[in-house]
């Protein structure tokens, strides 16, 4: 199953929940973070709105 | 000792039977870009096995002949083996698949073991036919016979390929924001920029046009769509990596039109290349669907 293992923003007020949140200060910093992981946790970046990006294992 | 194995009736028979049994068997055993079966371990295996059924099909005729009927029993002994040359064949390329970058799809499998249990079965009537007819024609006639069955077997090696179904159209990559498109059908969302910079400098797009109704079914079976992905990516080399899923190569259907968007990710960027080998790629025994064939979508049973 799909599932959404980790989220990175810069906009912390609009997220929450189960799932690991790492919160940047820019949007630079958020897509560096975004490239480690996805290479940490195999799974693919994906923006699902402006400054909020989850990262999803497809396999 | 030769002398005493002459007078046997069936010597020739035999021979001349499982020679071109196994002739048939080397000739079908054709290792292309593909590489499987592999070298040599894997061609020794199925010649082997080749070997075992023209020797069945050799012998059953003078079982027959002699009014052994118990013997060809084991006709159905030589189907359970074969049977177990397909599953072999399925557990092993399945194994395989889980280290491939980019998998060949449970379709393809099935698709490449059926050929095997196939071509097997194939060997046994070409060696059958041949000893029945050296039998009735002395030599001569099972050489001929041998020689047609050879012919059979050429006309029967290879399945079509995609280009009898869709026209192959070079299609162009664009990234809108974190979009992925090809022409304009959707491909993924990409939110990676270090993924979109190298999807724009290295992404390939072609546009799958199905040529009918059939094709447009038949391309729509996700196990083909994989097995196009598989295909080019072994041929032209594809731009990834494990723990790369951002570089991942993927066909997506146009639910509109039926049209497939094929993108890639090729080290050889040569997009007619490309094109001949999208075109060229298998179609999958399993996929294929006949939606004309149906009595609903013949013209004389249409109600218009």
């Amino acid at each position: 199953m799909k599932e959404i293992s980790a989220i990175i923003t810069t906009r912390r007020e609009d997220v929450s929940g189960g799932t690991p949140v790492f919160v940047a200060k820019d949007e630079q910093e958020m897509q560096d973070i975004a490239f480690l992981l996805e290479k940490i946790l195999d799974g693919m970046v994906h923006e699902i709105a402006p400054r909020i990006l989850v990262i999803v294992r497809h396999k | 000792m030769l002398k005493q194995l002459l007078t046997n009736e069936y010597v020739i028979p035999l021979f001349l039977g499982v020679a071109f049994g196994i002739i048939n068997r080397i000739y079908l055993l054709r290792t292309d870009y593909r590489q499987y079966p592999t070298y040599p371990h894997g061609q020794l295996i199925h010649i082997s096995l080749g070997v075992i059924a023209a020797g069945l099909g050799a012998v059953a005729v003078p079982s027959f002949l002699k009014e052994d009927y118990t013997a060809i029993t084991f006709l159905s002994l030589a189907a359970q083996q074969f049977r177990d040359v397909r599953n072999m064949e399925r557990n092993t390329l399945t194994e395989i698949d889980q280290m491939e970058l980019v998998p060949r799809g449970k379709s393809y499998i099935e698709g490449i073991a059926m050929v095997f249990e196939g071509r097997n079965y194939l060997v046994i009537f070409s060696s059958f036919l041949t000893t029945f007819a050296t039998v009735l024609f002395t030599w001569k006639g099972g050489i001929i016979v041998g020689i047609v069955t050879l012919i059979v077997s050429h006309l029967l090696k290879s399945g079509k390929t995609l280009e009898h179904i869709v026209d192959v159209i070079p299609g162009h990559v664009r990234l809108e924001g974190v979009n992925l498109y090809v022409d304009d059908i959707y491909i993924m969302n990409v939110g990676s920029t270090a993924a979109q910079d190298i999807i724009a400098e290295k992404g390939v797009g072609y546009v799958l046009i199905p040529k009918n109704d059939n094709a447009k079914v038949t391309i729509a079976h996700p196990g083909q769509r994989q097995a196009i992905l598989h295909d080019a990516s072994t041929i032209l080399g594809v731009y990834t990596d494990q723990g790369e899923p951002s570089l991942t190569p993927l066909v997506k259907r146009d639910l509109k039109t039926g049209r497939l968007g094929v993108f890639l990710l090729p080290y050889d960027k040569d997009i007619t290349k490309g094109a001949k080998v999208i075109e060229g790629s298998t179609i999958i025994e399993s996929s294929i669907r006949m939606p004309q064939e149906a009595k609903v979508n013949q013209a004389k049973g249409r109600e218009t």
